[in-house]
């Protein structure tokens, strides 16, 4: 049936689209900040802050 | 909804760069995302897959299965909720492993974690191609190509996670929630207390057809109730209370799916004999249909398609934490461990599965690709007894504040340690091959980590916790 086949080009297209989006912004992002930005995060930050894990 | 932070085109000023600086994961979740990211994998496993183990060792066999395996889940489920309210951060297991055990351990169970849901979140895009391709036959087209709705359904989810984890989440609580209610409803509208049951227990069941030792082969398809409610640790570090969410969510959702199998089996085994249900593609489906009722029918299905998207949603969130987590130790490559600057997600882990999980749900068979899954959850539950029994020798209840501290110790521990015994046996006894191939990977990886890889590490740099000497060191 037509409605199938529409189907299939639609899903092959949308997966395309949201394909392109992830990857232009991807590269966007890697080209606006720097490595270092990018890599600050680490781990525990914030239970070092909030919890002295002491009873 | 948005869990972004604000951004302009442009090159980064310096707010934004002190922002960045300071930039990990977002802290957005709640107890209720908890349970949605816990059930959202597991759920799709009472849609289909559990099914099998009737196929093995019959109606009985599967029950004896379902709650054999509840209280193997349980005890994961409190052991990991005592450890990861205390050991909070991406990575769950990973990070758990990395602070009790030592880095080999925690670079495998990293890698289990890895691969046990991208393989998981393969399997279920093959599912999704399988669903749209039943529909179209359902309508009278016949040869319609899954691949687009497989490679869509891989391409939305990790977009939506690439977009923030309060988004994703949320997709997901709604979905399960659907998914979870189709079964209640299921169960109640075939229910004798309310009139006329198309139930026929008393016809349909037997005994058990290939005595004991067929039990002992359900075991293997038993964990399908539950496999992946440790998923819920990977967000440690995005929940606003760890102490409180993560053993809320994960206790309350090892309750929920025991109540669905149980419920699942009930309604199954009453509607269909057991050598027919053994082979069901999608029994709950399946289950609905027998009942009569077009408009169950249809709840069923959308149920069981909500239920693989949840479940595929849950395990990109899931592998790409524990990837990243890895990259931000260096395990890996540092370039994993980068997060998005406006929306605070691994993006660059949440992308490198992307290829690996089409590879896999584009040119593998479904039954070699959740194997692969089950095998490599089943060796991050045998890490699990034993690094929680090191966790309390080396520091003690007495030591260091928990969120939550489980009941009977160390029976839980044992308990598990002893279901997996069996759960290896059951397991070698069906895919014996699969076992041995995936242990000599894991060793061989192993041996390139210890003697090429662990020279990036900063060793002092990884342990993280404010946590005292841990008793006898």
């Amino acid at each position: 049936m037509l409605i199938w086949n529409l189907a299939e080009y639609v899903a092959w297209a949308l997966s395309a689209v949201l394909g392109i989006h992830i990857v232009i912004d991807w590269l966007r992002t890697d080209s606006r900040y720097s490595e270092e930005q990018l890599t600050s995060s680490h781990e525990g930050q914030i239970e070092a802050m909030t919890e002295q894990h002491e009873l | 909804m948005s869990d972004t932070v604000s951004n302009t085109p442009g090159i980064a000023g310096e707010a934004e760069s002190t922002a960045v600086q300071n930039g990990g994961l977002l802290r957005v979740l709640g107890p209720a995302h908890i349970w949605a990211l816990g059930v959202g994998i597991v759920l799709v496993g009472e849609y289909m897959g559990w099914n099998f183990a009737v196929g093995k060792g019959g109606a009985y066999a599967a029950l004896i299965a379902c709650w054999f395996a509840g209280i193997l889940y349980s005890c994961v489920a409190m052991l990991d909720s005592e450890v990861t309210s205390t050991v909070a951060a991406a990575g769950g297991q990973y990070t758990q492993a990395k602070h009790i055990i030592g880095p080999l351990m925690a670079f495998n169970v990293g890698l289990y974690l890895v691969f046990a849901y991208t393989m998981l979140e393969a399997a279920n895009a093959i599912t999704v191609g399988f669903l749209v391709e039943t529909v179209a036959g359902m309508s009278g087209h016949e040869g319609l190509d899954p691949r687009p709705f497989i490679v869509l359904s891989i391409m939305f989810l990790a977009w939506l996670n690439y977009r923030g984890v309060l988004a994703t989440l949320t997709f997901s609580l709604v979905i399960t929630a659907i998914a979870f209610s189709a079964i209640l409803i299921l169960f109640l509208a075939t229910s004798p207390v309310f009139g006329e049951s198309p139930l026929r227990h008393v016809e349909l069941m037997t005994d058990l057809p290939y005595g004991w030792l067929g039990v002992l082969a359900a075991m293997h398809f038993g964990l399908w109730y539950y496999l992946g409610i440790e998923g819920t640790c990977q967000a440690a570090e995005e929940v606003r209370s760890p102490a409180r969410s993560l053993p809320f969510g994960t206790l309350a959702g090892v309750m929920t799916l025991a109540i669905a199998a149980t419920l699942t089996w009930y309604v199954c085994v009453g509607l269909m004999p057991w050598e027919y249900l053994g082979q069901s593609g999608v029994p709950l489906f399946d289950a609905a249909r027998l009942s009569g009722s077009t408009s169950l029918a249809v709840l069923l299905g959308i149920g069981t398609l909500f239920a693989t998207l949840a479940s595929a949603n849950g395990c990109i969130n899931d592998a790409s934490r524990a990837w990243f987590a890895m990259g931000r130790d260096h395990y890996l490559p540092s370039w994993f461990g980068a997060v998005h600057p406006a929306y605070r997600t691994p993006y660059r882990s949440i992308i490198f599965l992307v290829p690996i999980a089409l590879i896999f749900a584009l040119g593998a068979p479904l039954d070699q690709v959740i194997t692969f899954s089950i095998l490599s959850g089943l060796l991050g539950y045998t890490f699990m007894p034993l690094n929680m029994m090191l966790f309390r020798r080396k520091w003690p209840l007495d030591s260091i504040k928990r969120g939550y501290e489980h009941p009977f110790h160390p029976i839980p521990a044992i308990t598990l340690l002893c279901l997996c015994g069996i759960t290896y046996f059951a397991v070698f006894l069906g895919y014996g091959t699969q076992l041995v191939a995936m242990i000599a990977f894991y060793i061989v990886v192993s041996l390139w980590f210890h003697f090429w890889r662990y020279r990036f590490v900063y060793r002092a740099a990884q342990f993280t916790m404010p946590w005292p000497k841990p008793k006898g060191y």
